[in-house]
């Protein structure tokens, strides 16, 4: 799964890609030419930056009538948070507690 | 009248995650209570799974205990096609602010991918329901009220993968 992150970090690291999820967050459900009338590129680097993000697994596509729309999928974000974040600041809570007994301690 | 300060103005939520396990276990993990149990909210689930079957996800014993009503969640099967795809109507019952938005709509969608991985998605049509968004989005796990589906979906795939749910998240 690793790969998987990967892909999740890189399409993060794009200024214009974190617009774009920033855009599906206050509205998800967005077509392409909602998308792009947001952003001062071309049609074309638009839809790059979203097939990058899809490739991520951060926006979801489906078809609605003729349109398709994009949707924001955190969860890959919610996977890295709990596999990353949470880890390493369960470890400094844990950290300055240890800290904190052994100053007691010491104290005694 | 109240007025939301949801960041939001989302009809339909969709997340998706990609889990190493079989149709079957995901179906079974998300309609039985001997695993509805182990993860995310964490309470016992009762399905009729057939057209116009009742659905109900009960609280917790620790909800309960803050208050909370025996129903959490209240439905009806509109659509089961197991282990591939689940439709229901929501009525999300533990808050009468949240209740009030009324009846939402949500589809369960499994499909098989390669190399035994398992591409689960929860599509959640939140029409005229922004508190109840908010909340399943994430928006209040400050406040207590967990993490909503990335957490779900987060703790379901711990679950299935390694046999435990992350931890510390059966805190609520």
């Amino acid at each position: 799964m690793n790969h998987d992150e990967d892909r999740v970090f890189k399409a993060l690291a794009d200024p214009t890609r974190r617009f774009l999820l920033d855009r599906l967050f206050e509205r998800d459900g967005r077509t392409l030419t909602e998308l792009e009338s947001e952003l001062e590129m071309t049609r074309f680097g638009v839809m790059k930056h979203l097939r990058l993000l899809e490739d991520a697994g951060l926006v979801i596509t489906r078809k609605s009538g003729r349109e398709k729309l994009h949707f924001l999928n955190p969860v890959p974000i919610r996977l890295i948070h709990d596999r990353w974040i949470d880890k390493y600041t369960e470890r400094q809570v844990s950290a300055l507690a240890e800290l904190k007994a052994k100053l007691e301690e010491e104290e005694a | 009248m109240t007025t939301t300060t949801a960041p939001t103005s989302v009809t339909t939520q969709v997340h998706r995650v990609y889990i190493k396990a079989t149709p079957e276990a995901i179906w079974d993990a998300i309609t039985k209570s001997e695993w509805t149990e182990r993860y995310g909210y964490g309470g016992r689930s009762e399905y009729d799974l057939r057209p116009g079957g009742t659905y109900r996800g009960f609280t917790t014993d620790a909800m309960r205990s803050v208050g909370a009503p025996d129903v959490a969640v209240e439905g009806e099967v509109i659509e089961t096609d197991p282990p591939r795809r689940l439709v229901l109507s929501w009525h999300f019952l533990m808050d009468p602010e949240l209740a009030a938005e009324g009846v939402t709509r949500l589809t369960y969608e499994i499909e098989p991918r390669e190399g035994g991985v398992t591409r689960l998605t929860v599509i959640h049509d939140l029409e005229g329901a922004p508190k109840l968004s908010l909340l399943l989005s994430g928006g209040m796990e400050d406040v207590g009220a967990g993490g909503g589906w990335s957490w779900i979906l987060s703790d379901l795939k711990s679950l299935l993968e390694t046999g435990e749910p992350l931890a510390g998240s059966h805190h609520i």
